[in-house]
C-alpha cells in the first residue's frame, strides 16, 4: 500500500480567500439570522500570507469541518498583544518575527541556536487538522502545518538527565505595549514531560491554512498539543530548555488553582469557576459535549496511566 | 440649565442614546458584527451596559446635591429600568443562549460557581427595583419604605461589580475601574450626607439662638 501522497497545490490555492469570502457573503445572505453570525469580510484583516507547502497529509487528522480563517484569525488569547479575543488581530501586525533564532540548551548533547529557515527543514511539512480546545470553553478545528516536536528532540540528543522540556515565547514590551496588562507573569513560560514532548501528536508547527502562521497565531513557531487546553500550545517560541525537574508554567504560576501543569482536556474536572464538560465550536450555535483528552485519548491516555487526573489536572 | 433639564426633549434624547447600545447590537447582529463568538460578544456588551447605567443611575443624586440640579431627579428612574432592561438581556441571552433554558444546569451553576451566584444575585435584586418603580407603587409603599427598599440597588451594584472582578482571567482593569466608579458614588452620598446633617445641625443652632434671643 502506497501512503497517499498529498497534491502539489497547497491548501490555500485550493480555496483562495477571496472564494472563501465570496461564499461566505453568499450564505450570510441566504441564511438570514445563522449567516448573520459569520464575518463580513470588509472586518477581516488582511494577512500577509506566505504560502508553505505541504509534503504531507496527516492520519491524524480529523475530518470534522475546519472553522473558518476569518474566525482563528480574529478570536485569539495572545495576552502579550491585549487581553481581549479581538485585540492580537489588531495589535500584533507590526510584530517583527523575521529574522527569528530558536536556542535549544539544557540537558542535551547538542545545544544550538536554529534560525527558522533551518528549523523548518529539519523534516517535510504536513498538514494536521487537528481540534484546538480552550480552557475557557471554546473551540476550533484548525488545519496546522508543522512536523512533530520529537524530530527537532532527536536532532539535539537529550541526555538521560531531561525529564522535561522548558519553552519560551518572545517577549518585548516595545513592540507589545499592551503586555503591561497581560496580568500574567511574562515573558510566557510552558512546559511538557519528556514523553509528553516527545509524543507523535505534538507539533512543532509552522503554519496554517496552507500559509506561514499570522502573527496573532503565533508566528512564526508555536507549539500545538491538541490533547490539553489551548494556554499549552505555547506561541512565538525563542528558547527551548532541556530540565531535569518540572519547569514553570505561566497560568500554572499566575493561578495554580484554576490551571494545572498538566491542563489535559478533561470534561470531568471542571475550572473552578465554570464546567468544562461542554465547549462552543466557533461558528456553532449549540454547545458540543467536551471529550476526554479532546478526542485524543486512544492517543495519550497512556502517558497518564495511573495518575490521578483530578490532582493533576 | 434649568430649561434643558425640564424639557421634555431631554428625556427623549436621554432615552434613544440609553437605547443606542441595543439598536448596535441588533444592527451588529444583522451585519455580521458580532464577531467569531456572537453568544459571548452579546453577553459581554449587555454586561458591561448594565454597569454603566447602574453607575449612572446612582450618580444621580450625589450630582443633584452636588451640581444643585434637583431636576436630574427626572433620569433616575429611566436610567434604573435601562440597567434592568440590560440585566434582562444578559440574563436572557445566559439562560436562553447559552443553557438552553437547562434549568438543571443553571442552578447548579449559581450555586457552585461564586460569579454567577453574585451576577444572578445582583439581577434578582433589581427584579423588586424594577416592579415598585411606577408612581403607584410609590405611593402603595409610601416614600419612606420605597425609599428604603430601592437602596438594594447598592447591593445590586455591588453584587454587579464582584460578578465581573471574579469572572475576568487576569486583566482586572475593566472591574476595577467600575469598582472606583462605584466606591466614589456611595462614599459621596456618606460626604454629602454629613455635610447636609453638619448644615442642619448649624441651622438648628442660629435658630435655638435666634429663638432665645427672641425669648429674652
Amino acid at each position: 500500500m502506497t501512503i497517499k501522497k498529498s497534491h502539489d497545490i497547497p491548501y490555500s490555492e485550493v480555496t483562495p480567500k477571496n472564494v472563501y469570502l465570496n461564499r461566505r457573503r453568499f450564505l450570510a445572505a441566504s441564511a438570514g439570522a445563522l449567516g448573520s453570525l459569520a464575518w463580513h469580510p470588509s472586518q477581516v484583516l488582511a494577512l500577509a500570507g506566505t504560502k508553505l507547502s505541504v509534503a504531507l497529509k496527516s492520519p491524524f487528522s480529523t475530518t470534522e469541518s475546519q472553522t473558518s480563517y476569518a474566525d482563528v484569525t480574529h478570536y485569539n488569547n495572545f495576552y502579550e498583544f491585549g487581553t481581549e479575543k479581538t485585540d492580537p488581530a489588531k495589535n500584533a501586525q507590526n510584530f517583527k518575527t523575521s529574522p527569528w533564532r530558536v536556542s535549544v540548551s539544557g540537558e542535551v548533547n547538542k545545544p544550538g541556536n536554529f534560525d527558522l529557515d533551518a528549523l523548518q527543514k529539519l523534516a517535510p511539512l504536513e498538514e494536521r487538522v487537528y481540534r484546538h480546545r480552550c480552557v475557557e470553553a471554546w473551540s476550533i478545528v484548525v488545519p496546522w502545518i508543522g512536523f512533530p516536536l520529537n524530530v527537532l528532540i532527536k536532532q539535539v540528543e537529550p541526555t538521560s538527565k531531561a525529564g522535561f522540556v522548558a519553552f519560551e515565547s518572545f517577549y518585548d514590551r516595545g513592540q507589545m505595549p499592551e503586555s503591561s496588562h497581560a496580568g500574567i507573569p511574562l515573558p510566557y513560560v510552558e512546559g511538557l514531560r519528556m514523553d509528553e514532548a516527545m509524543h507523535p501528536l505534538c507539533l512543532l508547527c509552522f503554519g496554517m491554512y496552507g500559509e506561514a502562521l499570522p502573527k496573532q497565531d503565533g508566528a512564526p513557531v508555536r507549539l500545538v498539543i491538541p490533547w490539553k487546553y489551548g494556554f499549552k500550545s505555547i506561541k512565538s517560541i525563542v528558547k527551548i530548555r532541556f530540565v531535569k525537574s518540572q519547569p514553570p508554567a505561566t497560568w500554572n504560576l499566575s493561578n495554580p488553582n484554576e490551571y494545572g501543569f498538566y491542563s489535559n482536556v478533561n470534561p470531568g474536572v471542571d475550572h473552578p469557576r465554570w464546567s468544562q464538560a461542554k465547549e462552543r465550536r466557533l461558528g456553532e450555535f449549540f454547545r458540543r459535549p467536551t471529550l476526554p483528552f479532546n478526542g485524543y485519548a486512544d492517543q495519550v491516555a497512556q502517558l497518564y496511566a495511573g495518575m490521578d487526573l483530578r490532582k493533576y489536572f | 440649565m434649568r430649561t434643558v433639564l425640564t424639557s421634555k426633549w431631554t428625556k427623549v434624547a436621554v432615552f434613544l442614546l440609553a437605547v443606542t447600545p441595543l439598536a448596535r447590537l441588533v444592527w451588529a447582529a444583522f451585519h455580521h458584527g458580532l464577531g467569531a463568538n456572537p453568544i459571548e460578544f452579546i453577553t459581554h456588551q449587555t454586561g458591561d451596559w448594565i454597569l454603566i447605567f447602574l453607575m449612572l443611575t446612582l450618580a444621580v443624586t450625589p450630582a443633584r446635591k452636588l451640581f444643585r440640579q434637583p431636576e436630574l431627579i427626572r433620569f433616575r428612574r429611566m436610567l434604573g429600568l435601562f440597567a434592568f432592561t440590560y440585566a434582562f438581556l444578559h440574563f436572557s441571552t445566559w439562560i436562553g443562549l447559552d443553557k438552553f433554558f437547562d434549568g438543571t444546569e443553571m442552578l447548579h451553576d449559581v450555586r457552585k460557581r461564586p460569579f454567577i451566584t453574585a451576577g444572578f444575585s445582583g439581577f434578582l435584586l433589581m427584579v423588586p427595583l424594577a416592579i415598585t418603580s411606577t408612581a403607584g407603587w410609590i405611593r402603595r409603599l409610601g416614600g419612606k419604605r420605597w425609599q428604603a427598599l430601592h437602596r438594594l440597588v447598592y447591593a445590586s451594584a455591588l453584587a454587579g461589580v464582584v460578578h465581573y472582578y471574579w469572572l475576568v482571567k487576569s486583566d482586572v482593569r475593566k472591574p476595577l475601574l467600575f469598582a472606583a466608579i462605584l466606591a466614589l458614588l456611595l462614599a459621596l452620598r456618606v460626604v454629602l450626607g454629613l455635610v447636609q446633617k453638619r448644615r442642619a445641625g448649624a441651622r438648628d443652632i442660629r435658630q435655638e439662638e435666634t429663638t432665645t434671643t427672641e425669648g429674652a
